[in-house]
């Protein structure tokens, strides 16, 4: 964390955060052999594979988990720049009647979600699909709501919030930058 | 198009010109008297009476040039160029005398074309010289009418783009050629091996994906050429010389004591093949663009006197017929209104050549050549067709310089140091 | 999953693999793996060029290119049109520059072109805002054909570098191998060209390849063998004496391959001249990978309209 970032979550309640949200995830379907966890690329998908770990402590059962680019399905394609990478998409199960955690850290105007459900749509169809996510930040641009959110943080639409992976940033945290004066 | 108009000179006095005529021996700051459009005399400051005067100060004036190798495309291909346009071309580069090559339609190979092309360039006051087909039809197979060709004027003889593969028929040919003294310009080259390359054969055609053109097809060419020269002992002029080999065949011919002399182009001794990456179809030219090591050659060749001239293949297209793709498209560059430019950048300021040499090149030698012996110096009592040049101007080749017919040259944006600013031909002066 | 490649792609044209850098050569490999996985879903379809138009100009013949990319094009869910020599006023004496003005005029995107002449794609991208993806040009290059066959070889392999990668045949007149010399010498392959001296290009030792007259020599530990077809017309050009004289010399068989590595592949450009340049039961063998080559030869186009599509976005 520099100076100019304020803590919104430090590791130990990042940590505890995802305890939760496995919980609840577990207490809403109690039939885990139907449930699945799709990562969104990139920080999405050690999240999900955090919540696997947890699910399967609760539970004794592994939990089935995929990763999902939604590069293809963006709706800024058309902006101007050079087009974003295309990385691979990894849906090792059949989506027929699958119940989907769809895993996320930041829900903020809902364009990716928005994105990452067809994307979904084009590899089957499945029974249910949930939301998950680190943190919410508000400022919706879509219909879209979370099933199961971290934790929501209240933030301006100058502020960022930077969530950081100890696979990807070498440490767990969640913090807010910019907003006054920046 | 651009025009240029000639004005009748009744009664001029240039100047303060450096006069530079090496046949003369002349070079230094005089003044040249034109009346009645013939050159009257020269010398320092002169005094004559009623005369309309022109201040040359710092301006070169010297013979005019003398192109052996241009294609004016008339008869029969007017669309490209035709004699009128092909000698503003000609005035606007500073060459007041043209050899024009034979591939017309019907082919210049017969006297009744000869004459048509020499009356054309006599109402336009032009020194029009053709040469006539080697054999009938530029088809290899039978012998032009020779005899009646030289009475009509033409100056020599040629198949130009149509090497004569029957090395019996070719010995027949240059025989009867030589019965007459025409000198046999040859455009060395074995279609049999060039086939259907674009381009010079070598690492850039490997590189380009093209298919080339090998200095074989021109060395086997040449070889056969100068051996028939050694028999028959013919004045056989090789046109075009694009490759060290050729070079070096001419250079050895010439220690023997054969009658041969030699051109090369303006293009072949500035460019190289690494033109060609863009695919650019005016740089698409037969022979084509060589290696760095045949330009040095051909640089030498020049500088030892293996090479005689220099010519400019002036070979003008429609633009709509070289805007097609490179293997589709038509060989050749126009040049008559670059070539100036072009040789002295490269050879005069680049290479510190002496200008005299550059006039041996561009005007004294295909005088000696063609035996035209009005040209290639200043000559009293004779029509004015000299040149003012500034020879340190620096200019940049654009379409603008164009006077041709056609816009296929392959230097556009090349900087150029060197411009002649008028040219006077048969008496008449063209200000650029 | 192969790491992130650090290049973005900033050409609006694909010209040829000459032109690229090892970073762009990656870059397009790297998404093409991503597509790839887009035809093995139940939609084989992805919204990445929806509203875009794509004009495939083949003004040579051809099927399997055109198809290819017809495929890529609709999988990415662009507008396809299909233009080729027979069906447009080309054959009228319409110049090329018209027919291109004429297809830009149409708000086209980006022009698929195969053109007879080298060099005829290189010098339309001057010509047109529209993207311009050389799917072959004369004898000169095949961009994509290349491109698929470095990632058909990557993909089994695992790595370009260090493989010895051997060509046999028509390399004179082939832009499939001219294409892949120029892909795989730059990411450190050792390519083997093998045929007669007719059909090899002068001085092509300078682009960093091997030329070896000696077929059995030259398969000896090969890591892939690639064969070019073989147009049966060339023999009038006195390249070579006759088809059988080349198919018992130069043709591939089973014996011959064995000298290869024992898990070396077998690749084609196709169309495959059974019997000519490589023996039937070769070519249907486990260790052939022409029919690899034709399936990835779709996420290749598809990564490669892709990356151009998002370059011509400054319009």
């Amino acid at each position: 964390m520099t100076s100019q970032e304020r803590a919104a979550l430090d590791a130990p309640s990042l940590d505890r955060t995802l305890v939760r949200i496995a919980h609840e995830i577990r207490e809403q379907h109690k039939d885990s052999a139907a449930l699945a966890l799709v990562g969104i690329r990139t920080r999405g998908v050690y999240l999900a594979e955090r919540l696997q770990k947890k699910l399967l402590e609760i539970t004794g059962t592994e939990i089935p988990l995929g990763t999902l680019d939604i590069t293809m399905y963006r709706d800024d394609l058309s902006e101007v720049g050079p087009n974003p990478e295309v990385r691979e998409t990894k849906l090792p199960f059949d989506l027929k009647q699958k119940v989907i955690i769809l895993v996320d850290d930041v829900l903020y105007t809902g364009r990716t979600i928005r994105a990452a459900l067809d994307a979904l749509n084009d590899y089957g169809r499945p029974k249910m699909i949930q939301l998950a996510v680190l943190v919410d930040r508000g400022h919706r641009e879509l219909p879209i709501r979370a099933d199961y959110v971290g934790k929501n943080i209240p933030t301006s639409v100058k502020e960022r919030v930077i969530i950081r992976i100890k696979e990807v940033d070498g440490r767990d945290e969640a913090v807010i930058t910019g907003g006054k004066g920046a | 198009m651009n025009k240029l108009n000639g004005q009748s000179v009744k009664n001029l006095l240039i100047r303060g010109a450096r006069i530079i005529d090496p046949v003369n021996k002349l070079d230094e700051v005089m003044d040249l008297h034109v009346q009645s459009r013939k050159i009257v005399k020269w010398g320092k400051n002169l005094q004559v009476g009623d005369a309309e005067t022109m201040e040359a100060k710092g301006l070169c004036l010297m013979p005019g040039l003398i192109d052996l190798h241009v294609h004016f495309r008339d008869p029969g291909y007017e669309h490209k160029e035709t004699i009128e346009s092909g000698a503003q071309a000609a005035i606007a580069g500073g060459f007041v005398a043209c050899v024009t090559m034979p591939n017309t339609k019907p082919a210049c190979d017969n006297a009744q074309v000869v004459k048509y092309q020499m009356e054309r360039a006599n109402v336009l006051n032009f020194n029009l010289w053709p040469s006539g087909a080697l054999t009938q039809g530029r088809e290899g197979k039978k012998v032009s009418e020779m005899a009646e060709m030289k009475a009509a004027g033409a100056v020599a003889v040629t198949d130009d783009g149509n090497w004569v593969v029957d090395s019996g028929v070719a010995r027949r040919a240059y025989e009867y050629a030589a019965t007459y003294g025409l000198p046999i310009m040859t455009h060395a080259e074995d279609p049999t091996i060039s086939l259907n390359g674009v381009m010079n054969e070598g690492i850039v055609s490997t590189r380009l994906g093209l298919r080339g053109r090998p200095n074989a097809s021109e060395d086997i060419a040449t070889a056969r050429d100068i051996e028939l020269t050694r028999l028959i002992k013919c004045h056989l002029h090789v046109q075009h010389v694009s490759t060290r080999g050729a070079v070096d065949m001419i250079r050895r011919a010439k220690a023997e004591g054969l009658p041969v002399t030699a051109e090369v182009t303006p293009h072949h001794l500035a460019l190289t093949d690494e033109e060609f990456v863009k695919y650019d179809t005016f740089d698409k030219m037969n022979p084509p663009l060589r290696t760095e090591a045949d330009r040095q050659a051909i640089i030498k060749g020049l500088e030892d006197g293996t090479i005689d001239a220099i010519a400019t293949d002036h070979a003008p297209h429609a633009f709509e017929e070289k805007d097609l793709d490179i293997e589709v498209a038509p060989f050749g560059t126009t040049g008559l209104e670059s070539a100036f430019g072009v040789v002295m950048t490269e050879l005069y300021h680049g290479r510190k050549w002496k200008i005299e040499d550059v006039l041996r090149k561009l005007s004294i030698a295909p005088s000696e050549i063609l035996k035209k012996t009005n040209f290639g110096r200043l000559k009293a009592g004779e029509h004015a067709n000299f040149i003012l040049a500034d020879i340190d101007k620096e200019w940049v080749f654009e379409q603008k310089n164009i006077y041709s017919k056609s816009v296929n040259s392959c230097f556009f944006g090349k900087k150029l140091k060197g411009k002649v600013l008028h040219t006077f031909v048969k008496g008449f002066q063209y200000t650029l | 999953m192969t790491t992130a490649s650090k290049v973005l792609w900033t050409r609006k044209d694909l010209l040829g693999l000459k032109d690229l850098s090892v970073g762009e050569i990656e870059l397009i490999l790297d998404t093409a793996k991503s597509f790839s996985e887009v035809s093995q879903r139940d939609v084989k379809k992805s919204p990445a060029l929806r509203g875009k138009t794509v004009v495939n100009l083949f003004l040579e013949p051809s099927t399997r290119t055109r198809v290819s990319f017809e495929l890529a094009e609709k999988r990415l869910s662009a507008d396809a049109i299909g233009m080729a020599s027979g069906g447009s006023s080309m054959t009228k004496g319409e110049s090329l520059w018209d027919t291109i003005a004429n297809i830009e005029a149409l708000k086209v995107d980006i022009i698929v072109m195969r053109h007879g002449s080298s060099g005829a794609p290189h010098r339309v991208s001057n010509y047109t805002r529209c993207g311009i993806v050389n799917a072959g040009d004369g004898i000169n290059e095949h961009p994509t054909q290349g491109l698929l066959d470095i990632f058909t070889l990557r993909e089994i392999k695992g790595k370009i570098k260090g493989l010895k990668v051997v060509f046999v045949g028509d390399i004179l007149h082939s832009r499939v191998a001219r294409s892949n010399v120029w892909g795989l010498t730059k990411l450190g392959a050792e390519v083997v060209l093998c045929g007669p001296k007719t059909l090899i290009p002068w001085g092509i030792e300078e682009l960093g390849v091997k030329v070896v007259h000696d077929v059995k020599k030259a398969i000896d530990d090969a890591d892939a063998v690639t064969l070019l077809r073989i147009q049966m017309e060339r023999q009038n050009e006195t390249l070579f004496p006759s088809i059988r004289e080349y198919a018992s010399t130069f043709g591939l068989n089973t014996a011959l391959f064995k000298r290869a590595k024992p898990d070396a592949i077998l690749m084609h450009p196709g169309p495959v001249n059974r019997g000519v340049e490589i023996e039937g039961a070769l070519a249907d063998s486990p260790q052939s990978y022409i029919l690899k080559q034709v399936t990835n030869g779709i996420a290749v186009r598809m990564a490669v309209l892709y990356l151009l599509s998002g370059a011509l976005k400054n319009e």
